[in-house]
């Protein structure tokens, strides 16, 4: 692990979230060393800052068939990154690999380094599950869990992760809010999530995913099995939620990277090949590949 | 049809050929034929179940233990309450021992050994086990605990036998219904934070309990009506008893004993046990069907 300096430094990450129950408690955590000591940081800090990502020769593998192939890439934090790229190009499992579900599918494996920060996410100390609770995600189909209520869905997160003492409906409100979706559902937190619409179970997850207060959130194609509206809404609430966390969002849909995203990547065959400002990418790309993308020609 | 005629070549390239119509019809009265013969033994089991097992039903019936008393003109022969406690303790511990090893098996099948070496050979013994025929459980059982250990007939060996025979219907059918789950629910799960086990526990379990539930149930129903496997563990006696480790009348058994007895009052409480039996089993698929749809819809 190094500390190159040039990555923001945030003071509110919490060291002790990231490493196994055994060495938690411990003074100084050894895979935190060069941190600086973290500031009061609860979890309910009203002002929460977002981390920054970086990824260092991430190669990612199905088997023997190699899906990413070398990405070197940086997600700013309090940013929206977005990954553009035709189908098959990798972009969905590099993604997968910075929360590390990539390693939840039968055979599959990565290499290289993923940063939070600047906590080596595959560093041998780091527990998978806190990872998971730093950096969480939403897939592509909206997916409530389906034996939950509306309230049990927000608040499943934190129960699970045994964190569901304390204000649970105070944190389940917030979320909800957080997420726009708190006046449409709050006479309704008994009902199951599943009856909600497409584009309020979306939310729905957002808000899920929101209640075990992540740095980063990943986004794998939101958007995607939603109609305009409900796409719209979901686009608004991603430029609010970048106050407090980091985002990345795969997407199909050039013009919603062009919406969202202050910066965007342009991925092919498993490389990644260019990424600059949404503005620069769309309009005077510096790789013609780029630009036949942007523009249409193939993909 | 309206007045315009549909000019007769368009009719004909949309028409189907008279040899074909024909043949869809043969075709479909052979299906109709099979479904009807396939439910005649079904109604004529259950005509003759009603007609010759109703007769036989009172309240003593099922409130009285069989007398043993059955060679001198039937009178006062008793009924079938210890044979009904007693399947209802025996499958009740067969169960208890069969359905957490069972839904346990089932779960480290799809949500850790997936498609490992040993997972495989697991299923591939379970698959062997489905296939071996009541009997042999009850054999092994035998063997093991009853000449093995020079030891006596008792209600518990009894029920061990049954869970051997459940064990391999509740895997499989749990199994079926853990690969149902949608993987997305895992990992959206996973994705929160959440430690492997407590997805298990929390997300895919209670998903998966209401199609859990017809499988268990399907093996109960499966083990209630087993009389090879008791024969020799449980053995059968006269008395209502609670002790499972004593030996344990049941309603398989009592059938069997009852059929062949020559007094015909015997062998009509023989069909009254039968329709006992039925009604049981049925009732347990209607509580079950219940619980499935409620759990549904919470």
């Amino acid at each position: 692990m190094t500390s190159d300096g040039s990555s923001p430094r945030t003071a509110e990450m919490e060291p002790d979230d990231l490493l196994e129950p055994g060495q938690a408690r411990s003074p100084v955590p050894k895979a935190t060393q060069h941190r600086p000591a973290p500031l009061a940081a609860g979890s309910t800090a009203p002002a929460k800052q977002g981390l920054s990502v970086r990824l260092e020769g991430l190669r990612a593998f199905y088997g023997e068939s190699e899906q990413v192939k070398g990405v070197d890439l940086d997600f700013r934090a309090n940013e929206v990154t977005a990954i553009i790229g035709p189908s098959g190009c990798g972009k969905s499992t590099m993604v997968r690999c910075i929360n590390r579900m990539h390693e939840e599918i039968p055979g599959a494996r990565a290499e290289g380094r993923v940063l939070l920060d600047e906590l080596d996410v595959y560093d041998s100390a780091v527990d998978v599950v806190a990872v998971r609770r730093a950096i969480g995600m939403v897939f592509q189909k909206p997916n409530p869990f389906p034996t939950m209520s509306i309230f049990d869905n927000v608040a499943a997160g934190l129960r699970l992760s045994s964190r569901g003492r304390g204000d649970l409906h105070g944190k389940v409100e917030a979320a909800l809010r957080d997420a726009g979706l708190w006046e449409e559902v709050a006479e309704r937190l008994s009902e199951p999530g599943a009856g909600l619409s497409g584009g309020q179970q979306q939310r729905l997850c957002i808000a899920r995913s929101l209640a075990v207060d992540p740095e980063v959130i990943l986004m794998d194609e939101p958007c995607s099995a939603l109609d305009p509206i409900a796409t719209l809404k979901i686009e608004e609430l991603i430029a609010e939620l970048k106050q407090r966390v980091t985002i990345v969002i795969v997407t199909h849909n050039m013009q919603q990277a062009a919406r969202v995203a202050d910066r965007t990547a342009f991925m092919l065959s498993g490389k990644l090949v260019e990424v600059g400002p949404t503005q620069e990418i769309f309009t005077t790309p510096s790789d013609p590949r780029t630009e036949e993308y942007v523009t249409g020609k193939f993909g | 049809m309206s007045a315009r005629e549909t000019p007769p070549d368009l009719l004909a390239r949309f028409d189907v050929s008279p040899a074909r119509r024909r043949k869809d019809k043969i075709a479909r009265g052979g299906i109709l034929a099979a479904t009807i013969l396939a439910l005649i033994p079904l109604v004529l089991i259950v005509y003759y179940l009603l007609r010759k097992g109703l007769s036989s039903w009172s309240p003593s019936f099922f409130t009285t233990d069989p007398t043993g008393n059955t060679f001198f003109g039937g009178s006062n022969i008793g009924g079938i309450k210890s044979a009904i406690l007693g399947t209802i303790e025996i499958v009740a511990l067969a169960s208890a021992i069969a359905v957490p090893i069972g839904v346990g098996v089932a779960v480290w099948l799809v949500e850790y050994g997936r498609a490992s070496w040993f997972a495989n050979i697991v299923r591939f013994f379970v698959d062997v086990l489905t296939g071996v025929p009541s009997i042999i459980f009850g054999l092994f059982i035998y063997i093991v605990l009853i000449v093995g250990t020079g030891s006596s007939y008792a209600g518990y060996k009894g029920s061990l036998a049954l869970s051997l025979l459940m064990l391999p219907v509740v895997i499989r059918s749990a199994e079926v219904v853990l690969l149902l789950i949608p993987g997305a629910l895992r990992e959206s799960a996973l994705a929160l934070g959440a430690p492997r086990w407590r997805v298990i526990l929390s997300i895919v379990l209670p998903t998966a309990l209401p199609g859990m539930l017809t499988g268990v149930l399907l093996a109960v129903a499966r083990a209630a009506g087993e009389t090879a496997p008791l024969l020799f563990t449980a053995a059968s006696t006269h008395a209502t008893n609670f002790n499972l480790g004593q030996f344990m009348n049941s309603l398989p058994v009592q059938i069997y004993d009852d059929v062949t007895s020559p007094t015909t009052a015997v062998v009509n409480r023989a069909w009254g046990a039968a329709l006992t039996l039925v009604v049981m089993i049925l009732l347990l698929n209607l509580i079950a069907r219940l619980i499935a749809r409620r759990s549904r819809l919470a």
